[in-house]
């Protein structure tokens, strides 16, 4: 990433001011008859060429894009310790194989002759997620997390009817991803918060107060938001199955406990995995992700379709099944996706997976260790993958946990997740993941180190920043109240 | 150790030693014995060496769509694919970073997304794009709820053309049985398009919304402005959908036309197939709506010392903020494929975009000019309904068996229409992209006319 003090980056529509023809891809020759297209085409229809949509040359836009990239900062740059984010290493073998031509030149409606190969991948997928989590079923379909959230409480849903025992609510912690609660309602729920005990894990009084006949499911984070795992989630599956409810398990944390521990243990009935989480499958600056969900006996008639069966070595596509809660998506998830973190699972074996687990674990708890005397730590059972400070002892100084983050920028660090989870005012939530070396975590810990002295010391310096980055602090209250989401003509005088 | 974890054997017992803890065993502590397990029972490591060889042979085991003329499309289009697309998108910058929350160390991404907003607002008429959605049929299914919000969720009903992707349909059934909204559906008049005057009747003063598909399934051009005025004359929103962006090049967006939402997907802007995904949603609508629109936007604004700058906008709409009450309750959306369709628009550019998609109408009018003059059972479907880049096929026999015997003639012909159901005959839906060749549609023609 570079830093200040750059020539500004115009927009593409900034671009080739004087509008000339360039040219910045040669099509292929017109071998055929040229047609006029307002003489086979509704002339009404046609549009007339646009003056604000420019042609430029293929070193401008390998230019524009080399440019605007380096405003960004990356995992391939250094720690990136977003907590629940999981920003590990992508690795380069996974890229290779997804853009093999078989996988990434193939049709999705191609008869099934043509795809063997495609339809086995997804199928030794689905067996790898069923290994890992203990769970029978599992769909590839969901595009992200979120999606895998609402396949899941659909099929939840479709369980209940088909039982012919509707239900009104979906329990959520305090702590939850937003996510949950806007899954529950997206699906027809109301979302009820269950406060959490103080330890930062379910009160099991409240639940037990909470569960009745109106409960279709509670949506647990496994270990939760503060990086806690969830100690007594055999007895929460007993109160809630006891009582005809669902136990759905946001798997975003997967990566604390793979390899160690079986969400199918637990008693959960579905569960998403964030396979750009625990998985590696890059980020992309904002997806494509995938969220396949594993599901229980219970759910398994209710999986979407398609779905890939197996006879013999043949593999073929089940497109109908009245029992199935239908597809979520187009076709059978983000393919290309399925066949990184297929990569990343084949390498690491089982024994590499708990590897990973550990590592991931050991980190956060390196930083806790590091941390604990300069931030304030609100819940102190054991950490997971993640630890959560708040700001409370910086903002006896003024500064808040956006400016200790402004001021990482700086040091050439990316921030963690910030105010985030809700029940803890001014939150730093710190997720090293495992792949970096242990020298970069430590390195990480000098510069929360010297933040926090720097709030004691200079205040200022930190309530000002970011001092080193390509742009300075970005007004975004101004972005909403002048709201400005797209390049106008007018913005050039044109 | 692997590759992939930072610390080795000696860096985790001296972690360990520094934290005062025996074996790492002593972290997990908190995780009760009866949910743990020894050993994972997966298929051992493999090197990179064997990685390659395990994923090639599953790779090859797939018919690759460009080994033969290929003329598949419904929804899924084989375009050119610049080598300045993958170059960008291999920039650890961009495949590697997160979402843009930190606009400060993020000013890449957020004014790709800007741009990509602009472009999709130009192409579609609209002037409010969103950063992307998981689909073009996720879009939809977001288009159909933004509707029902923007009415205030007082009409439970949503008219739906039968020439709309049937995959499309499907997929919307699955959240309208949830979300309690029932659904009607249109079918074609005989010459495979719309009847405005049906349209009226079938969304009248209940509907929230009416869903067109245009070019529609079987690959025929809707007439917009008269389909607008019968969707809006009861009050309904008007929403087009596009599967095959590429069209955009040629023909005017609905947003030209009154629409209330032009959505799709946009797979055609550089993605590869990829068997189906990860493929690229879009959602525009008006600026009136914006504040009920689905997914991410970026917005343009300055730093601390007036210099432009663009961050993520409008979060108020979204899950992490208003959770149970958000528009949606998307988090993650395919930001690396916007990006490609960026990048992919323009290194095309305007007249660019223009000419290829006068090259995909060109090539496929010549096939269908070759398809009229055959004798015999080959025939279009609907020979005076104007296309796009993609027509319906019959010949002898149903689509699964011709797609089969083409198969064996070494052409790709398309995707059989028998499979979705639909009033529509049986045959085979081809599509033409500027990537087929006049050779490719010579193969395709003599392939007819040796199994007539």
């Amino acid at each position: 990433m570079r830093h200040r003090a750059i020539r500004p980056e115009p927009l593409f529509f900034e671009l080739n001011p004087r509008r000339v023809r360039r040219q910045g891809y040669m099509l292929p020759t017109l071998d055929v008859p040229p047609v006029e297209p307002a003489r086979v085409l509704p002339a009404n229809l046609v549009r007339d060429p646009d003056p604000h949509f420019p042609d430029i040359g293929e070193m401008e836009v390998v230019q524009h894009f080399h440019r605007l990239s380096q405003l960004n900062y990356a995992v391939d740059e250094g720690l990136y310790p977003l907590g629940s984010c999981t920003m590990k290493y992508n690795p380069r073998i996974n890229e290779q194989t997804a853009r093999l031509p078989g996988f990434a030149s193939i049709h999705p409606l191609q008869p099934v002759a043509q795809i063997q190969g495609a339809l086995r991948l997804i199928w030794e997928l689905e067996e790898a997620l069923k290994t890992i989590t203990g769970m029978p079923g599992v769909t590839l379909q969901p595009a992200a997390g979120a999606h895998g959230e609402l396949t899941g409480i659909l099929m939840i849903r479709k369980a209940l009817s088909t039982r012919g025992d509707p239900r009104e609510v979906v329990l959520v912690p305090d702590s939850a991803h937003g996510t949950n609660p806007a899954t529950a309602s997206f699906a027809g729920y109301r979302a009820v918060e269950i406060a959490s005990a103080d330890d930062g894990t379910i009160d099991l009084g409240a639940l037990e107060k909470m569960m009745d006949d109106t409960v279709a499911a509670i949506m647990l984070t496994v270990p939760n938001t503060l990086g806690v795992f969830e100690h007594r989630i055999v007895e929460i599956s007993k109160i809630v199955h006891d009582r005809g409810g669902f136990i759905y398990l946001d798997g975003a944390n997967l990566n604390a406990f793979a390899g160690r521990a079986l969400p199918g243990l637990m008693g959960a009935d579905a569960m998403h995995i964030n396979l750009h989480k625990t998985f590696s499958t890059p980020h992309g600056g904002g997806g494509p992700g995938a969220g396949p969900v594993t599901v229980s006996e219970a759910l398994l008639p209710h999986l979407p379709v398609p779905r890939v069966v197996r006879t013999g070595d043949d593999y073929e596509l089940l497109w109908e099944d009245p029992e199935s809660i239908g597809p979520m998506r187009g076709f059978y998830g983000n393919f290309l996706i399925l066949v990184r973190a297929l990569t990343y699972i084949r390498s690491l074996g089982a024994e590499g997976l708990r590897t990973m687990s550990d590592v991931a674990v050991l980190y956060a708890n390196l930083v806790r260790h590091r941390l604990s005397g300069a931030y304030h730590l609100k819940y102190d059972a054991p950490s997971m993958h993640e630890v959560v400070f708040d700001d409370s002892r910086q903002a006896r100084h003024e500064v808040h946990n956006t400016d200790i983050a402004k001021r990482l920028l700086d040091y050439g660090f990316h921030p963690p997740t910030m105010s985030f989870p809700l029940i803890v005012h001014g939150a730093l939530m710190i997720e090293p993941a495992e792949s970096v070396a242990p020298e970069e975590v430590e390195a990480f810990c000098d510069a929360m180190l010297a933040i926090a002295k720097e709030a004691e010391e200079n205040p200022e310096l930190v309530k000002t920043a970011p001092h080193d980055t390509p742009v300075g602090r970005v007004d975004e209250v101004r972005a909403a109240r002048d709201l400005k989401v797209r390049w106008m003509p007018e913005d050039d005088g044109a | 150790m692997h590759p992939w974890v930072g610390a080795g054997n000696d860096d985790q017992r001296h972690i360990l030693t520094l934290l005062g803890l025996k074996t790492v065993d002593d972290l997990f502590a908190s995780i009760p014995a009866e949910v743990c397990t020894e050993r994972l029972d997966l298929p051992p490591a493999q090197d990179e060496d064997g990685i390659r060889k395990t994923f090639a042979a599953m790779a090859n085991a797939n018919a690759v769509m460009d080994s033969l003329p290929c003329f598949l499309g419904a929804g899924v289009y084989r375009h050119l694919q610049p080598a300045v697309v993958d170059a960008v998108l291999s920039r650890a910058e961009f495949f590697t970073s997160y979402t843009p929350y930190q606009p400060e160390i993020s000013q890449g991404t957020l004014q790709v997304i800007f741009e990509f907003q602009t472009l999709i607002g130009r192409l579609t008429g609209l002037p409010v794009a969103n950063a992307s959605l998981y689909d073009g049929a996720t879009a939809l299914v977001e288009a159909v709820l933004f509707s029902h919000r923007v009415l205030r969720g007082k009409r439970n009903l949503v008219v739906v053309a039968e020439t709309l992707h049937p995959m499309y349909r499907k997929v919307l059934d699955t959240y309208t049985t949830a979300a309690g909204i029932e659904v009607v559906v249109v079918p074609p008049t005989d010459d495979g398009r719309l009847d405005p005057e049906q349209v009226r009747a079938a969304a009248s003063d209940r509907a929230c919304c009416v869903v067109l598909q245009s070019p529609n399934f079987l690959g025929i051009v809707e007439d917009l402005p008269s389909l607008a005025d019968a969707t809006h004359e009861g009050g309904a929103l008007a929403v087009q959908v596009v599967t095959e962006a590429v069209s955009l090049g040629l023909l005017a967006g609905g947003g030209d036309f009154e629409f209330d939402v032009v959505c799709g997907e946009a797979q055609s802007f550089g993605i590869a197939p990829g068997f189906g995904g990860p493929h690229l949603g879009f959602f525009a609508c008006a600026d009136r709506h914006v504040r009920q629109m689905p997914g991410r936007l970026a917005g343009e604004t300055m730093d601390e010392e007036g210099n432009r700058a663009f961050c993520l906008t409008l979060s108020t709409r979204e899950q992490h903020i208003r959770r149970a009450k958000a528009t949606s309750n998307i988090c993650t959306n395919q930001g690396l494929m916007a990006l490609a369709a960026t990048v992919w628009l323009e290194a095309v550019g305007g007249a660019g975009l223009r000419e290829l998609a006068a090259s995909c109408l060109a090539r496929s009018e010549e096939l269908k000019r070759r398809i009229a003059e055959l004798d015999g059972p080959w025939r279009l479907a609907y020979p005076s309904s104007p296309t796009f880049n993609e027509f319906l096929l019959l010949g002898p026999g149903t689509g699964p068996e011709l797609v089969d015997r083409l198969a064996g003639e070494k052409v790709l012909a398309g995707v059989p229409t028998a499979t979705w159901g639909g009033s529509w005959p049986d045959g085979i839906l081809v599509a033409v992209t500027e990537r087929n060749s006049a050779s490719d549609i010579g193969a395709f023609v003599a392939a007819l006319e040796k199994l007539s």
